[in-house]
């Protein structure tokens, strides 16, 4: 176990104009999850795979525990890997697959057999030991391929993108167990995703990546609720947050004709960015003229999709509001996200209030929602 | 004449079992449902002659160049043939007991082995260090590539005579390189020193057919696997290994018996090449001299029983092969 320190990690491929990975610090206490998350290509996975030793760091330096390793074999960096597709030796059974590693450290026979039992018990592989690979389903091929990082007793687990093979319940089912197995090792994790509901739900701290840049770090809730950007507001959250042209004058905000209370405290005045979440968004008899384009149904609520002043938004509601083609919409107090336009970076609050109050509720709508 | 199709395919998932769509209230039949043994799909035709007619061009073609020139074998093989062609009479199995009775046939069948073993395991073992090291390759990759598969398309009698240039006593590169050492190379005089040219051409033409295989093989590999092994093993030796080779498994079997073929027949151009028109005692495989002695010895009995001999042991090896070999291979 042990902490890894990123500082200053570029990446760029050979015959490239612009670096994949630029200037990246990050510092990973021991024991912490750490989840990686932003779109493809991103850099996310090269900054994992550099970690790793996969790829070679062309700036910067990686430490894992004291230990620069920028110039350490991958093997020599103790470190275990879980890939997307499980990565397992198609010729070698499953306890083949897990020894293989401690074999070639020379651990002595004993030691491999207790090692490969507990995790056996621990992943409920007992059953298929001695099956190969191709014998497994999806969900258990990527249990093995746990195990085989889990009794390696490395210092760092590193995962790339490794539920995005599975299916919708499998992943959910996958993704408790990887939390709890975690928890219960202690072990120091990076996680690459791409689903932001899983890097919401893993995350001790999660890690935006946008073009090669880290947007935002920080604790899930505290990114949910207070985006550094634009791009982190509009990635994180299903759906993603509505993000509207807008104009302060004093404290009044205006969305084409409309004319809203602020509700924030803010120094900034003239063009911004307006963002509000669909759930923070309802029915009232005077405020934004919303005309209805679609509803889907999801059970436990409703997201209605439309138009304000030509602009897209997206409105959650609970499934018995009764609704017409064109409503009017009020912004809940202190919910109002405020970003600079040309920058999309957040507009600092001035004073109290910024945070909506009501946090605990939509961390369970944060965390339920995009199941449904 | 009947307009609907010749003949339907049948998916025995939709047909109809009687014994499992019975009510729940019905007599059950004691027998359980049969299983459908056939693959998923089975194709039934009208006519009975229909599926003879598709096959008849394959058929034919087998026919007429293997099966017919084999039975011919077989049967003249238990005759003395006259060389004229005046006339044939029956002698059992004297051609075998000549054959396998005469020390040269002997000795020839000991220098074949070798030869089939060298020629195998060195073109096997240089196309896959070959295709290990292309593999790694990034830069340039497609020109180096081409450069190592290039060779294969060189006919084997053209390559025979390429040899023998580079082996020349008077211009070959070879013999002025072997001189440097003090070896005076003579080809195509010296038994030893036409064997190790043979050798080297035979296997120098088939390297790239094997460098082909072995190389799409490792790039059938994923990535991610070979990755995983990068973390897991340091010695990148023993990770070659324990997790490349095993998984390369199936195409090595397959070149196995493809190189053996090789080498005991296709061959024989460079061979006829390298020792035609050549004075003295020279190596030559088991195929050479059925040729030799059928052809220019017009012993045409003789010729027919060492290749029915040849076709034996041929069916021998793969037979083993696949019996034994075949087991340990793990088809991904």
């Amino acid at each position: 176990m042990a902490s890894i320190d990123i500082s200053n990690v570029s990446k760029t491929y050979p015959g490239a104009s612009a670096p994949s990975v630029s200037d990246i610090n990050l510092s990973i206490r021991d024991g912490e999850f750490i989840v990686l998350v932003g779109p493809s290509g991103c850099g996310k996975s090269t900054l994992l795979r550099m970690v790793a030793g996969l790829e070679d760091i062309t700036g910067g330096e990686v430490r894992i525990g004291d230990r620069l390793v920028n110039g350490v074999d991958p093997a020599d960096r103790d470190i275990a890997m879980v890939f997307q597709n499980y990565a397992l030796y198609p010729h070698m059974t499953v306890r083949e697959n897990m020894a293989y590693g401690l074999k070639n450290r020379r651990t002595p026979p004993t030691e491999i057999a207790t090692r490969v039992a507990e995790a056996a018990r621990m992943l409920e592989l007992g059953p298929y030991l001695d099956r190969k690979p191709r014998a497994l389903s999806g969900g258990q091929r990527q249990r093995v391929a746990m195990g085989r990082a889990v009794v390696r007793q490395p210092a760092a687990f590193l995962f790339d993108e490794p539920l995005s093979n599975l299916d919708a319940k499998l992943r959910v089912s996958m993704r408790g167990e990887i939390r709890r197995l975690q928890k219960r090792l202690g072990t120091t994790s990076l996680y690459v995703t791409h689903d932001q509901l899983e890097a919401m739900t893993l995350a001790d701290r999660l890690v935006v990546l946008n073009a090669g840049r880290i947007e935002q770090v920080g604790a899930p809730l505290d990114i949910y609720h207070t985006p550094a950007s634009t791009f982190v507001a509009s990635f994180i959250g299903s759906p993603a947050m509505n993000l509207l042209d807008a104009e302060i004058r004093g404290t009044r905000l205006h969305i084409g004709g409309a004319d809203l209370p602020l509700g924030v405290n803010t120094a900034a005045q003239g063009q911004v960015t307006a963002g509000v979440r669909a759930e923070d968004l309802y029915l009232a008899a005077d405020g934004l003229p919303f005309r209805v384009d679609f509803i889907e149904e999801l059970g436990a609520q409703r997201l209605v999709h439309g138009h304000v002043e030509g602009q897209p938004l997206t409105l959650a509601v609970a499934p018995d509001v009764a609704l017409s083609d064109a409503v009017h919409l009020a912004i809940r107090a202190g919910a109002l996200h405020l970003f600079d336009t040309a920058s999309g970076k957040r507009l600092p609050a001035s004073g109290t209030g910024a945070r909506p109050a009501r946090a605990t509720e939509e961390m369970a709508g944060a965390t339920a929602r995009p199941l449904l | 004449m009947s307009m609907g199709p010749a003949f339907r395919i049948d998916d025995p998932a939709k047909a109809p079992m009687t014994d499992v769509t019975q009510p729940t209230g019905a007599a059950r039949p004691r027998r359980k449902p049969r299983r459908p043994a056939e693959p998923a799909k089975r194709v039934q035709f009208d006519r009975p002659l229909l599926p003879w007619l598709f096959l008849l061009p394959q058929l034919a073609v087998i026919f007429v160049f293997f099966y017919w020139p084999s039975a011919q074998a077989i049967t003249s093989s238990f005759y003395l043939e006259d060389p004229f062609g005046f006339g044939a009479s029956f002698v059992g199995l004297d051609n075998y007991r000549d054959a396998l009775g005469s020390a040269e046939y002997r000795r020839i069948a000991g220098f074949t082995t070798l030869f089939t073993a060298l020629v195998t395991a060195l073109s096997l073992g240089l196309g896959l260090l070959f295709a290990v090291k292309a593999d790694k390759v990034i830069r340039g990759r497609s020109t180096y590539r081409t450069a190592l598969i290039s060779v294969y398309a060189v006919a084997p009698p053209v390559a025979g005579l390429m040899g023998m240039m580079l082996f020349d006593q008077h211009i070959g590169p070879f013999v002025t390189l072997a001189a440097q050492f003090g070896w005076n190379m003579q080809v195509g005089i010296n038994y030893w020193d036409t064997a190790f040219a043979m050798i080297l051409v035979s296997v120098w033409k088939q390297v790239p057919y094997n460098f082909i295989f072995f190389l799409s093989g490792l790039q059938g590999i994923p990535a991610s696997v070979r990755e995983a092994a990068v973390i897991d093993c340091k010695n990148g030796f023993t990770r070659f290994r324990t997790a490349i080779l095993p998984l390369l498994a199936p195409t090595a079997f397959f070149l196995l018996i493809i190189n053996i073929t090789y080498a005991l027949f296709d061959t024989f151009a460079v061979i006829d090449v390298m020792v035609k028109d050549k004075p003295a005692n020279n190596p030559i495989t088991l195929v050479y001299k059925v040729y030799n002695d059928g052809f220019r010895g017009n012993d045409i009995g003789g010729s027919a029983a060492q290749s029915v001999i040849l076709m034996v042991v041929v069916l021998g090896l793969t037979l083993v092969q696949f019996r034994w070999l075949e087991r340990r291979v793990h088809y991904g």
